[in-house]
């Protein structure tokens, strides 16, 4: 997830994609849904540069399963070392950072977003707009699915000497969320992270703000659904992967259940409507894509240091991703989830247990499968990082049975979240061109006949 | 004739195939990639002109049977090597000349007795190239920098001896000519080449037939050849200035060439100089799906030529070698280098050398098994293609893994000109796009020679150092 808008060079009238050198060298429009969205980034940093002075706690904690609300509640906040390690990687700073990690011992196969967050703290913890970050008055460890959570806030224990609060969110093994687990994670919000809360803020909760932060939540999600399902016009009025991440920015992070988060939504909705009704595809670095000759859908996370390459690549080619996983790992709105209102415990509670990484291998096939048939995709491409053994494990499994269930061929790549060593362009590159260009030899299916001349046959055939 | 070209730029060799508007192959050329991709792509697809001249050639050739000529099968080799010879001797010239150059322009170690020891060398070559293509014995390889590099070494090695020079004072102007004369395209001339060749080997024919093997020859030599389509593919696709529609992926191609040679292929195995694909195609000859290697070249043919280097073998002495095995040593590590250290080691504690190289084709052979394994495995037919096809050991090796994991009853292909495989898809590619009214064609820029020349003179701030 993004929180600041970089390098989106694009501008109408530019080269469509696919020309030739479709370098933008003129000046930069940006949608206004973007501009507005980098500054409630800045917004939100400077509040966290001046958090100690103004008497505000700070609760580190994680994308998937966030409770961001209840923070809003107790007017905490949030700090997303994943989001800060993305940045670094954006901003081509990952690479130093890694290294760091590294000479304090931290092993080559370790997540790259653990020792980007570490290396950083060790050289000064600046943030993405350049201000120091604030220590966390509290770690709120929010586990769904990914056990390096666990160790990456025990290092981060080691050097702030705070509070760690776990939840432990229970896996959904077997594709569904009875009422027991559900159960089990309200009584630990009651038991443990609402008292610790309580206690390190010196207030006790007020559900009726609770919420209301809910109910504004539930008016940004409805409205992000709606994005989501815009893809499935011809031309997509959206990237669902690359331009996709970007508007996952403010719903995943510091921002649910803000009036901003609502605005932004708003605001990103009624543009997105106006280029449905131009016939229009969106912004992306090499202009507005309306030459949108393949629909994919796309799994795994992209690979941060290289962002603008990597989607230049499909671009450049007339690849459009009109749906992904990963911008559902912060919640599954568009499968029918909402926050409500009426029931806070247990609507986070839903939350925490329905996002992505909490779900089964089976459960994530069925919704690639489901997204393949609803977005009318001709491909999908998996892009597999090193880095998360949790979440890459099983996607040649799941590219096998997509292929089966829906006869749309996949492709698959390997990359890494912020290692740029993992990054190699010209091989990704080769299998992005090869895969779509299969695509389109399938599609044609025009071929020169072919007239065999005599084989050669090493070995022997019983 | 009318044809279309498929251009395989690897990373050690590049490959051009001809093929005509009924997609029949018509000629193929090769050629070593050097450091620059487009003189490569431009004389490859010379070569494969070349060769289609001397295929329509040998089917006229025919003809002269009835008129005396009886050993036709001969002539035509014969002709062909008389042809390589006159190409040779028209670049050792320019080899020549570029050696004066060079020396003329390098100051104090350019002395008297130096430009007398290259003359010398030079007439050497000069007369021992006859012997090099009409002898009968068999070259290691084909290109002009080898043939050329082993005489001017051969024949320095004896000159510096004979008048007591160092060696090292007679090689330093070859190693700095040799780059400029074979990135350098000389334009051809097909017929008055091949008319030199034939008067040159003529010698033995009766006087009719004689007189009717020139006509041949030269009305082979102006048979125009138009290309009317190109396509191209292979690694140094992207560093072409192919306009992008005749760019075509080389899975796409490798794909579609193995099923056009083997159409009952439904998985194709390339292993090429620094990368493995394991494809699989449809009854067409569509890729489906394909796996690549990724981040590491192990299991590549550079992994082979690294050991031969190790070994102080040449590349195609590993296979034959390795087939004397009795035991294959396990070898254990995937890493290239790792390898070149066990290989060390294995040598030291006494293992064979031939064993040794049989454990390293099994150690290659079965990271490519389990990059089958990932593109979906091998169901019915098996097509083997890329550089190291060509090594008896890999394909033996590839046998049993085969049967071992898949069954014996597994079609396994090669082709000897598997490694063309690419080159070939993409004539076809060509070939769809020239019925689709959709051509492109290959431009080559004829480089600047003035220019050129300029670039290469050496600088001799270096010089001193003699």
């Amino acid at each position: 997830m993004s929180l600041v808008t970089i390098g989106n060079k694009g501008l109408k009238g530019a080269p469509p994609a696919g020309a030739e050198g479709s370098a933008v060298t003129v000046p930069v429009t940006k949608d206004a849904s973007q501009q507005r969205q980098k500054r409630m980034i800045a917004e939100h940093f400077d509040r966290l540069s001046t958090a100690k002075e103004d008497g505000k706690k700070v609760a580190y904690t994680f994308v998937p399963g966030n409770l961001t609300e209840l923070m809003g509640a107790f007017e905490m906040l949030p700090v997303l070392p994943e989001i800060n390690a993305l940045q670094s990687g954006m901003r081509g700073k990952s690479g130093a950072y890694i290294s760091e990690a590294e000479r304090g011992g931290h092993s080559e196969d370790v997540c790259s977003y653990v020792k980007c967050d570490i290396g950083m703290l060790r050289t000064g913890n600046v943030g993405p707009t350049g201000k120091v970050l604030p220590k966390p008055d509290l770690l709120l460890l929010s586990y769904t699915g990914c056990f390096t959570f666990m160790k990456w806030f025990e290092l981060l224990k080691e050097e702030y000497n705070c509070p760690v609060v776990m939840l432990h969110v229970p896996y959904q093994a077997d594709g569904i969320i009875t009422p027991e687990m559900r159960q089990y994670v309200v009584d630990q919000l009651k038991s443990d992270v609402i008292p610790q809360m309580e206690q390190i803020t010196g207030k006790k909760l007020n559900l009726d703000k609770l919420s209301e932060q809910l109910a504004r939540s539930r008016r940004a999600e409805d409205a992000l659904v709606k994005v989501w399902e815009s893809a499935k016009n011809k031309p997509s009025p959206i990237d669902g992967y690359f331009g996709g991440v970007y508007y996952i920015g403010p719903i995943f992070s510091a921002f649910r259940g803000s009036e901003d988060a609502v605005a932004y939504y708003e605001e990103l909705l009624a543009e997105v409507n106006e280029r449905i009704k131009d016939g229009e595809g969106p912004m992306t670095p090499a202009g507005v894509m309306n030459n949108q000759k393949y629909r994919l859908v796309v799994e795994g996370p992209p690979s941060w240091t290289h962002f603008n390459e990597f989607w230049n690549m499909f671009s450049n080619e007339g690849a459009i991703a009109v749906a992904s996983t990963y911008t559902r790992v912060g919640g599954l709105y568009d499968q029918g989830f909402r926050h409500d209102p009426q029931d806070p415990l247990g609507t986070l509670a839903d939350y925490c247990l329905g996002c992505y990484t909490n779900r089964s291998l089976p459960s994530r096939i069925d919704l690639l499968e489901k997204y393949i048939k609803q977005y009318s995709a001709d491909g999908f491409l998996i892009n597999s990082v090193k880095s998360c053994n949790s979440f890459s494990a099983g996607q040649l499994m799941i590219l096998r049975e997509l292929e089966k269930r829906t006869g749309v061929p996949g492709a698959f790549v390997e990359s890494d979240l912020v290692d740029p060593r993992y990054f190699g362009k010209a091989n990704i590159e080769n299998r992005l061109q090869s895969y779509l260009q299969m695509l389109e030899a399938r599609k044609s299916g025009a071929l020169a006949a072919a007239t065999a001349e005599k084989p050669f046959v090493i070995g022997s055939n019983p | 004739m009318r044809v279309c070209v498929g251009v395989d730029l690897g990373s050690t060799t590049t490959k051009a195939i001809l093929i005509d508007e009924e997609g029949k192959i018509v000629g193929k050329g090769i050629t070593n990639s050097r450091s620059n991709y487009e003189v490569a792509s431009a004389v490859a697809r010379d070569e494969a002109v070349t060769s289609a001249r001397f295929n329509l050639l040998a089917r006229k050739l025919e003809g002269l049977k009835g008129e005396g000529a009886t050993e036709i099968g001969a002539l035509d080799e014969k002709l062909r090597a008389a042809f390589r010879l006159e190409l040779y001797l028209d670049e050792l010239a320019a080899l020549r000349q570029r050696v004066t150059e060079v020396v003329a322009a390098a100051g104090v170690r350019g002395t008297a007795q130096v430009k007398d020891a290259l003359a010398g060398i030079f007439d050497r070559m000069t007369t021992d190239a006859s012997a090099l293509f009409l002898g009968g014995d068999a070259r290691k390889s084909d290109f002009f920098r080898d043939i050329a590099g082993a005489a001017f070494m051969h024949a320095a090695e004896k000159l510096a001896n004979e008048r007591g020079m160092r060696f090292e004072e007679l090689t330093w102007p070859f190693d700095r000519a040799i780059l400029d004369v074979e990135t350098e395209l000389r334009e051809l001339d097909f017929a008055a080449t091949l008319g030199r060749a034939a008067r040159r080997i003529a010698g033995g024919l009766p006087e009719g037939a004689k007189k009717r093997f020139f006509e041949i020859v030269d009305s082979v030599g102006t048979e125009p050849i138009d290309e009317v389509a190109f396509s191209g593919t292979g690694y140094g696709r992207q560093t072409l200035p192919f306009p992008k529609a005749a760019v075509r992926s080389e899975i796409l191609c490798h794909g579609r060439g193995a099923h056009r040679y083997f159409p009952g292929t439904r998985t194709v195995l390339d292993i090429g100089g620094q990368d493995t694909k394991a494809i699989q195609v449809d009854d067409k000859g569509v890729v489906t799906t394909f796996q690549m290697n990724d981040r590491c070249a192990a299991g590549c043919g550079r992994y082979l030529g690294y050991i031969a280097d190790e070994l102080n073998l040449g590349l195609h002495e590993l296979g034959p070698l390795a087939l004397k095995s009795c035991k294959s040593v396990r070898i254990n590590s995937t890493c290239t280098v790792f390898a070149g250290a066990e290989l060390r080691e294995r040598l030291s504690l006494g293992e064979e050398r031939e064993d040794i190289l049989a454990g390293l084709h099994k150690a290659i052979m079965l990271r490519a098994m389990s990059l089958l394994a990932r593109s979906g495995g091998v169901k019915s037919e098996l097509t083997f293609t890329g550089g190291v096809c060509k090594n008896d050991m890999a394909t033996k090796v590839l046998r049993e893994l085969v049967d071992e994991n898949y069954g014996s009853d597994i079609t396994l292909n090669a082709h000897p000109d598997s490694i063309y495989m690419g080159a070939l898809g993409a004539a076809m590619f060509a070939l769809d796009d020239l019925r689709a009214g959709k051509a492109n064609l290959l431009v080559v820029k004829r480089p600047d020679k003035q220019a050129m020349k300029n670039y290469a003179n050496p600088d001799d701030a270096c010089a001193s150092c003699g």
